[in-house]
């Protein structure tokens, strides 16, 4: 019988009377943000016809010559500097050699012994509190190009539009132990470099993929069982669907009295299984050696300070200042910051709803009503059919009683359809809640009258029948009768 | 004017810009010497019909404040030329026409030269006698069946044979100097850095070099004058002050400080290299340099550290040849047997030795015993020069351990073969500039060189000493015109 766990959140898997841990390290692939390529000028723009961002660089043509991008350094350096990692002033780039149709040099340019980052560290929000997860590397490479198979029974077509496009190559160190974990630190990373600006994190156009390094190890083990590798797994759910087979499956080996094999795995999304690709015996040999066609690159204090002081305010930092500025707490601070579009709109509506402002209704209108329309159409929040400004005006209107609640949401369905100006809404369909004391007398007044039985009953002491008074009163103001004032005048009249 | 041929560069573009010679003449004079010397075999691809028509639109328009007015050449067939076929000498870029020009190429067009076609060379650029040449080895204008040299050979064959003024070649262990030694002209491997190599076919990034192949010093300064430039386009290019080689070309070296090297007194080396050796130290002296015995004391090792580093780099930067984009492809199975097919016949078997050196050297398992000990050899190399520059502003070995030798007489012995290089490859590893200029013959009337190492970026030092020694050497070479009859 497995024994409960202590920690809630730990992940762990039980076999017989054993428990396993699992031991995940992730290799990143992030997609620099930038208009052209790393060592050539070519375009980079996502969705192109093939093969029409092509230089002749890019297409290893004899002659031709790699010149670094200095943009794409400054992307790497300003990424490592959001992971508080330690910046190289000197970094080399390196040929990873390998035969492909689709990699023209025939060689990678990547960073194989003396990469541009050093190490750094990422912090996960988890439910149980913050974890820490160590960064052992970041360094600058090549993507390939793309090999399309199913175009031709025969042939194998090429597209060199991402060939030489820039990749920062993300290392963890083996610190993450679920895939929970996993799936925080990817959108963390994806956070930090959303703020940067270093990386899209666009998981679809394939901006952001990762190999994933899974082992597993007897509970309480210091020591490290034997890692696979799953190559190049592309959203966040099939990491996790991914290591939770693989962690299985290494359980079921070891239970078994096998031995793991270290080997590279792949992915099978569709039956929901990891493959072996190839074993450690049959790893390539990539016969990395310093590019000569490069010099070692050598950035100096000077530069790299210029990029520190120009680093944004970072998702940890934001989260704080939210916290101590407009007293949210750590729970909905963190949902405002995990995306840099988000705590944008957020900070919008704040600075709009001006001095008089009531920052938890304004909270609960953008994570309810407006992230469940920005879900149910599938859109960004920089794409919300609402603007930030408008949504301030909606929560004034309510902060000052000028509409209730339940009007506001009628008020937002409008607003929809083309980010209408809610003042103007109100006004056109005449939804300005009644707070004049003597109308709302009145009014109940005359429902006391027609309903002369009821509210003996009431004063008898069926006290449910409150409920149907306001009900009553609301109907007759058309639900424009400010709901405090109907509370408020009926208990004084019905006593 | 009859013998527009024999003439020097300087003569050539003197005569053009006082407008005694048309550059249509002059083409058309080389052009036809040129299409008489095919047994030479020194051209993989003429163009002289273009040739003839730029010179007429020269002609028409005449920009006489260029360095090299309506002058006609050819070019060493590693330069890559728009819209002309570019082969490296080899089968796998047989159908190969860049749609771009190499910027030392482009420089020269820049300054009125008009280019005639595309000279042999070894494989690749990998040889030392222009016999890997998938077009064939090339004969030297000195003797039948003689090599040219190499890697460019047929740039060396071109020059001696007067089929061109002047003419590009490159440089990785050698190439230019070798050749040069073996024909009887003059050829400069400049400082690493000095001139870009952008659309030159790479063969080791970290040690190839153009430089300029003449029949004097003073054709040599002039063209190296135009080729090198600071070029963004390669990263390994160098910004420094470039001088006005030719016009500050000066036979005054009085006092210059010429190093003697001892380490090159190699084993079994030709009575005849001693004694050129020793001639020229006379000539220098007399010339007003004082001669100061030096020592590199890692000389020994520069040959092997040469054929581990060069083929590394060759190994990798051949990779794209893979039938995939351009060029040649054999037809397979799959795609690793068509890059298996392509490769093993569409290069040849020096290339092929020469990327299973470099594939191996670079394996896991014996990168540091190799390649890595190769580059801390390479930096101890590189020391022994800068040591020795303390002392003097210059060295003076011979070029080259023989004269040339019979076509066909080391082809089955590589190690023989790589020995040519022993004199030149530590330039290379060093990055210096280095001249070889004619200066005497052996007992069959081959011409013998010797060479000039400088400081890096030093180029004007060696050419002064170059020019100088040149008028006291006074050398003729002995052209026959053999193959004409």
């Amino acid at each position: 019988m497995a024994k409960v766990s202590e920690n809630k959140s730990e992940y762990l898997i039980n076999r017989r009377d054993n428990q396993y841990e699992v031991v995940i390290g992730l290799e990143v692939h992030a997609q620099v943000t930038s208009q052209s390529k790393l060592f050539s000028t070519s375009a980079t723009k996502f969705g192109a016809e093939p093969n029409t961002q092509v230089s002749l660089v890019d297409a290893a043509f004899p002659g031709m010559l790699p010149v670094i991008n200095e943009y794409c350094v400054k992307q790497a350096i300003k990424t490592g500097i959001g992971l508080k990692a330690k910046i190289n002033k000197r970094s080399v780039f390196d040929r990873k050699n390998y035969f492909y149709a689709d990699l023209p040099q025939g060689y990678q340019i990547s960073q194989f012994k003396d990469p541009i980052v050093g190490e750094g560290k990422v912090i996960l929000d988890m439910p149980d509190g913050q974890k820490e997860v160590g960064i052992e590397r970041l360094h600058l490479e090549q993507d390939a190009g793309k090999s399309i198979h199913d175009l031709d029974p025969k042939s194998t077509f090429v597209d060199l539009n991402r060939s030489g496009v820039a990749l920062m190559e993300i290392v963890s160190k083996p610190d993450l132990r679920s895939p929970d974990e996993v799936n925080a630190y990817i959108k963390k990373l994806r956070s930090i470099m959303r703020y940067l600006g270093t990386c899209d994190g666009n998981m679809q156009e394939g901006s952001l993929r990762a190999d994933v390094n899974v082992s597993v190890r007897k509970k309480g083990s210091k020591e490290f069982g034997t890692r696979c590798e799953i190559k190049n797994v592309n959203s966040i759910k099939f990491m996790q669907m991914a290591i939770e087979y693989e962690a299985n499956r290494q359980v079921d080996l070891i239970e078994d009295g096998q031995k793991i094999d270290q080997e590279t795995r792949l992915f099978d999304t569709k039956k929901n299984e990891t493959r072996s690709m190839r074993s450690k015996e049959d790893a390539h040999d990539y016969r990395y050696f310093p590019d000569p066609d490069l010099l070692p690159l050598e950035v100096s204090d000077e530069f790299i300070n210029e990029l520190k002081n120009n680093i944004p305010e970072l998702p940890d930092d934001k989260k704080k200042r939210f916290i101590d500025e407009f007293k949210l707490s750590p729970y909905e601070a963190t949902i405002l910051v995990s995306d840099i579009d988000t705590a944008n709109y957020f900070e919008e509506v704040v600075t709009k709803m001006g001095k008089n402002k009531d920052m938890k209704l304004a909270v609960n209108w953008i994570t309810g009503e407006l992230f469940a329309v920005l879900n149910n159409k599938n859109l960004e929040i920089s794409k919300s059919p609402v603007s930030a400004k408008n949504l301030a005006i909606l929560v004034n209107l309510i902060k000052n009683g000028t509409i209730s609640g339940k009007i506001a949401k009628t008020v937002f369905e409008l607003m929809l359809n083309g980010d209408k100006d809610p003042q103007k809404i109100v006004e056109e369909k005449g939804l300005k809640q009644q707070s004049d004391p003597k109308a709302i007398e009145a009014l109940i007044d005359k429902i006391i009258n027609d309903n002369r039985e009821k509210a003996i009953e009431y004063k008898q002491g069926k006290e449910k029948l409150f409920g149907f008074f306001v009900g009553q009163a609301m109907k007759a103001s058309g639900g424009k009768a400010n709901p405090q004032l109907i509370n408020e005048i009926l208990k004084k009249k019905l006593q | 004017m009859s013998d527009i041929t024999k003439q020097s560069l300087s003569e050539l573009v003197e005569n053009i810009k006082s407008k005694k010679l048309s550059s249509s003449e002059v083409t058309k004079a080389f052009v036809e010497r040129s299409d008489k010397s095919k047994e030479l075999n020194a051209y993989i691809t003429e163009d002289y019909a273009n040739a003839l028509n730029k010179a007429k639109i020269f002609d028409e328009k005449p920009d006489l404040n260029l360095k090299l007015p309506g002058i006609p050449m050819a070019v060493k067939d590693l330069f890559c030329t728009r819209d002309l076929r570019t082969t490296a000498g080899s089968k796998i870029l047989n159908n190969f026409v860049p749609t771009y020009e190499s910027t030392v190429t482009q420089s020269i067009w820049n300054e009125g030269a008009i280019l005639m076609g595309k000279l042999n060379c070894d494989e690749f650029a990998m040889g030392s006698s222009n016999e890997t040449s998938f077009f064939g080895s090339v004969q030297n204008p000195i003797d039948k069946n003689l090599v040219p040299g190499g890697s460019s050979g047929g740039s060396s064959s071109a020059v001696a044979a007067q089929l061109t003024p002047i003419t590009i070649g490159t440089d990785t262990g050698g190439s230019i100097r070798q050749p040069a030694s073996f024909t009887g002209t003059v050829g400069l491997k400049p400082t690493y850095g000095s001139c870009s190599r952008y659309g030159i076919v790479a063969f080791a990034s970290s040690l190839d070099q153009a430089g300029p192949m003449a029949q004097n010093v003073r054709d040599c300064a002039l063209l190296h004058e135009v080729i090198s430039t600071y070029d963004e386009k390669d990263s390994t290019s160098i910004e420094f002050k470039r001088n006005e080689y030719s016009k500050e070309l000066t036979k005054d070296i009085k006092g210059k400080k010429i190093g003697i090297p001892k380490e090159y007194r190699v084993d079994g080396m030709p009575k005849e290299i001693e004694d050129l050796w020793k001639k020229g130290i006379e000539y220098a002296k007399d010339c007003g340099a004082e001669i100061i015995d030096i020592s590199l004391p890692h000389t020994n090792y520069a040959l092997p550290t040469y054929y581990i580093v060069a083929p590394a780099e060759a190994s990798s930067n051949l990779a794209r040849y893979d039938g995939v984009k351009y060029g040649f492809r054999a037809e397979g199975e799959n795609l690793i047997d068509m890059y298996e097919k392509t490769r093993s016949e569409g290069f040849g078997a020096e290339v092929q030795r020469r990327i299973m050196i470099g594939t191996y050297v670079l394996s896991s398992g014996y990168y540091d015993a190799y390649y890595l000990k190769a580059q801390k050899v390479r930096k101890l190399i590189k020391n022994d020069f800068d040591d020795a520059y303390k002392k003097v502003d210059a060295i003076l070995t011979p070029s080259t351990p023989s004269s040339a030798f019979k076509i066909g007489e080391k082809t089955n012995d590589p190690v023989s073969m790589y020995l040519n290089d022993i004199f030149t490859v530590p330039v290379n590893l060093a990055g210096l500039p280095g001249i070889s200029i004619p200066a005497g013959h052996d007992a069959k009337g081959y011409p013998l060189g010797l060479q000039i190492i400088g400081k890096a970026f030093d180029e004007q030092n060696i050419l002064n000493i170059a020019y100088a020694m040149e008028e006291k050497i006074n050398f003729k070479n002995n052209i026959t015109d053999w193959w004409l009859k």
